[in-house]
Order: structure tokens, then sequence, then C-alpha cells
């Protein structure tokens, strides 16, 4: 299908594209089984300038949006979606710099994170407080020119790997969600630590980790945005980052259906490839029409976002909820394809499932895409 | 310093089929790419480059070839190659190693002074490794085959471990030099996408045979000495023979029958 991508969309899908091909597909299966994170990735993804695809060409960036984000999540997903939300999750933490910094913040930390010196990571999650995000616990208390923060963080992606965190902590705990203020926090600020690496199902190659903060005194200048924004930098932020996770879901499904046709023609059963039954064929060829209207609402909602449209935030939820039920559905296709052989870590297959899942889950469980989407809708009723 | 790359744009080998009946290329949709052997050559110019510091060291890569070789040339200025000449002429046409190493030393003369010209130690289409060693001796400039690696390069010198059957030699030369360079040299880097949009803008400065001081015989097919007489695959090896049985029987049956080749061989 052709989406009308810019010559310079194209050149950065088909640059993602060999990366992922010739450096990620050879070490997918290993940073998988022995939970290694990526950094010879990461390098080669800084020295080919696609770590800034979504930033400002002002702050070192490629100048491009959500659009480039999608291509390159998706393209290194493919190959491995571990792997490729290290990339994603930098973009994650880095939105919330880019949509609410002001300008000394964005040239303080644009250009590191743009050229690729530095990952970043977003941090909302607490043990009390997933879904319902306003439950958080942990805060941040003024003291004159400073914040002191106090709390834990759950599951941060590049936690403990990544330089530059921005951190949703509470300023008022009595104002409830407008309490919360948002904060940019630098790896090696005293009082900041990182507890145990989490062992997770999929996205092995991925770190994820703890956020121990503990009288963790910051300056007033990394409040981003002002006090009690924090949770409409969060909701902001995944308007804009969701897309990305629906990428990635587009990238797991393609490269577990590149696998599922790869293998039809080569497996041989009564005399012939299974690729001639009838009965394979319409599984391949609805996981291949699935795939294909997942990326077509990504790209749809993607573009949206980069022309600027205001509220995104139902088609946000709309693209992610789809593509990723659709990369569950499609990778456990995928292995009944490969029957036994699916089954064994010795085909990537069953890897691209156990990395499916989690495109369920985080960014916003599927429910709450669900809450967002129907509460938009009643909101677009009861205007009229 | 001024580092010369020459490279060859050839078909891919990897989705390449051979026509039974003419043993002949199919290049109808076979996709091209730049040689292998000349990525390392690209990776290796760029290498020294950052050595010896951006500003002090240009890099121009030069390919002979009909005007989409320029796609080969623009892959190398992604790579961070800064600038591209592309020779081309229906003079050229028809080349073999001879009139090509021939063709290319004359271009390099064009371009002026230059420190170092590094090849790929062969194209993976006609396997021949001889325009590099051809190149080097129509300049009269020293040449090193199969290098490994750059161990130091300044001005005026350079030094540089040259593979061999037995092991490697090391070899310093004086500059300017030619050298052609193996896979063990290095790993190439994947172009950038900075290096992708200034290759999209540049354009190669291209060269006929009117823009060089050359004797027109020597160019082309008319300047190439080789005649292929006919292109055929070798037969396919058969079986071979498996000994059983016994050890000792095995070495006196095999000693014999080595025996045999041994005087049917003098015999002939």
């Amino acid at each position: 299908m052709d989406y009308l991508l810019t010559e310079q969309q194209i050149m950065v899908r088909d640059l993602a594209r060999k990366i992922a091909k010739e450096k990620i597909t050879p070490v997918a299966a290993e940073h998988d089984e022995k939970e290694t994170f990526p950094w010879e990735i990461m390098k080669v993804m800084a020295e080919s300038d696609l770590c800034g695809v979504y930033i400002e060409e002002k702050y070192g960036g490629l100048g491009g949006g959500a659009m480039e984000l999608c291509l390159v999540t998706e393209e290194l997903s493919r190959a491995c979606g571990g792997i490729a939300i290290c990339f994603a999750a930098t973009a994650l933490g880095t939105y919330p710099i880019i949509l609410f910094g002001n300008d000394e913040q964005k040239q303080k930390y644009l250009p590191d994170i743009a050229s690729g010196k530095k990952l970043a990571a977003f941090a909302l999650t607490e043990a009390g407080a997933g879904s319902d995000a306003g439950a958080i616990a942990t805060t941040a208390r003024k003291e004159g020119d400073h914040y002191v923060l106090n709390g834990v963080k759950q599951w941060i992606t590049n936690g403990g790997e990544a330089e530059v965190y921005t951190v949703i902590a509470m300023t008022d705990r009595e104002k409830g969600a407008r309490g919360a203020s948002a904060f940019i926090i630098e790896k090696g600020t005293p009082g900041f630590d990182f507890g145990k690496k989490e062992k997770k199902l999929g996205i092995r190659a991925s770190a994820t980790r703890e956020l121990v903060f503990n009288e963790c005194k910051i300056p007033k200048a990394n409040l981003l945005g002002r006090e009690g924004m924090g949770f409409i930098v969060a909701m902001k932020t995944f308007d804009k980052s969701r897309p990305g996770v629906a990428a990635q879901a587009v990238g797991i499904a393609q490269g577990a259906l590149d696998h599922a046709v790869k293998y039809s023609r080569e497996r041989k059963q009564f005399g012939k490839t299974i690729s001639s039954f009838q009965g394979l064929q319409f599984m391949l060829a609805d996981m291949a029409t699935e795939v294909e209207a997942a990326r077509a609402l990504t790209y749809s909602v993607a573009k949206m976002v980069d022309t600027g449209a205001k509220d995104v935030s139902k088609e946000s939820a709309m693209a992610k909820l789809f593509a990723s039920d659709v990369a569950m559905k499609v990778t456990t296709d995928a292995i009944q394809v490969l029957g036994g052989y699916g089954y064994m870590r010795d085909y990537p297959v069953e890897k691209y499932m156990r990395d499916a899942k989690i495109t369920q889950i985080y960014e916003g469980t599927n429910q709450i895409q669900r809450n967002v989407i129907a509460l938009e809708l009643l909101k677009e009723q009861l205007r009229g | 310093m001024n580092i010369i790359v020459c490279i060859k744009q050839v078909p891919d080998t990897q989705d390449i089929r051979i026509n039974p009946e003419t043993n002949t290329l199919m290049r109808e949709g076979v996709q091209s790419i730049v040689n292998p052997f000349d990525m390392y050559a690209i990776e290796e110019a760029l290498r020294i480059k950052e050595r010896l510091g951006a500003a002090s060291t240009k890099v121009t890569v030069l390919s002979m070839g009909p005007s989409q070789a320029e796609e080969a040339l623009r892959e190398a200025v992604s790579m961070g190659a800064d600038e591209m000449v592309l020779m081309s002429d229906r003079a050229f046409a028809g080349s073999d190693t001879w009139a090509t190493s021939y063709t290319l030393a004359k271009g390099i003369q064009k371009l002026g002074k230059f420190d170092l010209i590094i090849c790929g130690k062969q194209a993976i289409d006609g396997d021949t490794a001889q325009v590099g060693p051809g190149i080097a001796a129509t300049l009269d400039i020293p040449q090193v085959t199969y290098v490994k690696k750059t161990e130091d390069i300044k001005e005026g010198l350079a030094k540089f471990e040259r593979m061999t059957e037995e092991g490697y030699e090391v070899i310093e030369t004086p500059l300017p030099c030619l050298i052609t360079v193996v896979k063990e040299i290095n790993i190439p880097r994947l172009p950038s996408l900075k290096g992708k949009i200034k290759a999209k803008q540049s354009k190669a400065t291209v060269l006929g045979a009117k823009d060089l001081e050359v004797d027109p015989d020597r160019l082309g097919l008319q300047g190439s000495p080789t005649a292929v007489k006919k292109i055929f695959t070798p037969p396919k090896r058969t079986g071979g023979q498996v000994l059983q049985g016994e050890v000792p029987d095995i070495v006196n049956k095999l000693a014999d029958s080595i025996k045999d080749v041994v005087i049917s061989v003098s015999k002939t």
C-alpha cells in the first residue's frame, strides 16, 4: 500500500529497515535470551541520525514528527519489539520536554537526545497507581529554589539506562490530579536511585526498573510547565506517543507475518508446501489484511498529529487499541502457522507473541483506551 | 590529504540468476549494489579521514560506468565521502580490465594531487582483482594489495599490513600509493540520514573521454585486448569415492589410488 510518504520519510523508513535487517535481526534472540540492553544498536541508531527524527532541527533533530517516530519504531519492531522500545521509550520521555519545555530546557536536553548521546524515560506509574494515574504517591515538596522528591516509580522503561527522566509527582496532594506536576530529573542526582531490573515476559532487551527518590533535591528550573500541570503533561504526551506504541504493534505483527509466510512456502506436509492449502492461505490473508488496516489507522493518526490537530485523544487511543489487538492476534496465528516449530524458542516467532502482549498493556491498557474513546464519543454527542 | 576511492556498481549476486542456455547473467530486475569489497575501501578512507582530521582530508569516490552508477557514488557520499566523480562515456563501453585501469588512471590524473588510492580487492562480478594493480601500474606508483590494516599513515608515508596465505606482511611505502583492501580490514558503517540528505542534493562531476588526455585507441572495446571466447559452467563434481572397511585396508587402498593418479598424470 502506498501511504504517500514524503521523500524524507521514505529515506527514514528505508534506513531504519536496513538497520533492523542488518544489525538487529542477528542479535535479537540473544538480547531476548540474556535480557541485555542493546547499547550497540543504540550506537548504530545514533550514528545514523535516527535518534532525533521527531525532534526540531533547531535542537539537532531531523524536524519530523509522529510519522517519522512511527516509521522508525515500526521498522525496528519488525526485527525486535524489545530493541525498538528503547528508542520509542526515549521519545515518550522526550515528548514532555518538546511539548511543555521552555527554550532553556529544550536547549539543555534535546540536542543530546537528538544525537543519541543520551536516552530518556518517562515515569508516571507506581505500585498503587497504574490506570488510576491520579493516585500517585510520589511527592515533590517545594523548598526555596528547589523541589525535594520522595517516592517510588515502578516499571519504568529505560530505567537505569536513560540519563534524562521526566517524572510526575504530587506538588499538592489535596488537589488530586490537579496537584500533580512534571519534572526533569537527571541520572546521578543525589537521592535518585534505581531498584531491581524486572524480569519480563517479552520486550526483554529493554530495561524496566524502579526509580527510587529519597529526599532528591532538584532545582526549580527543572519543573516542566507550571505546578499542577503534571496530569495534562502526561495526557498530552500519551496523545502523541500512542501512535508510536501502535507502530510498535504493527511492526511486531508484520515481523511475525513475514516469518509465517516464508515458513509456509518451505514446510512440506502431505507432499506439498503448506502454503498450497487453502485453510492456511486464508489465515495468512486475514493476518495481512489486519496488519494493513492497523498500519493505515496508525499512519492516519500520526499524520493527524503532525498537522497540528488540537485534540487527538480519541484517534490516538483507537490506533493504539486496534494495532495492539491485531498484533496479539497475528502473532498468535503466526505461531499456529509454524505449528510445533512456532512454539519452540529455536524459531523467532514465539518471541513476537511475547513482545506483542505488552502493547495491549502499557501507555494505558486497552481498557483505558476504550474509556478514552467512549468518553470522547459521548462528549461529541453532547456538543451536538 | 586527498584520498580517492575507486568503486564499481555490480549486480547483487544474492539474487542473481543465470540464463541456462546462454550462460550469461540475467540482469533484468536484479538490483545494483556497490561492490561489497569497495564498501571496505570507502569505510577505510572514512576512518583515515577521521584519524587525520576531517578538515585536512578529502575523500573522493570515483566510478566508471553508465549514468546509473551515480547511485553507487551517492551511497558512498551518504556514508560520509566528500565528492563524487563519474567517468561515463560511450567511448568507455566494452572496456576490459586493461582499458578500465588506463581510463581510471587518466581520470585520477585529471583530478589533481592525490595521496592515497583505495580499491576493493576485486569486484564480485568479474572477480579479476586486476583493476587496482592496473591503475597503480599506469600511474607508476607503489601498490600494496590485500591490505587488512592501516597501521600508520601521515604526510608522504604509510604502513600497511597485507594478508598473505601464510600470515601477513608489514609494508611501509611512500605516498602517493594505491592499496586494495580485504574484508578483514573493517566493518563498513551504515549511511546516516544527514549523509543521505547530502547525497541526494549533491551531483557527481562527470568526466568523458574529451575531458581527459588519453590515447583514444586505448579506450573501450578497441583498447581491450581481452577477448571472451566462451562462457561455460564447469561440470559439476561427481560424488567421489567412499572407502570402507578396516583402517589399515583403507589406508592401503588410498595409497594405491594416489599412486595410480600420480602415475597417470606423469605419463600424460
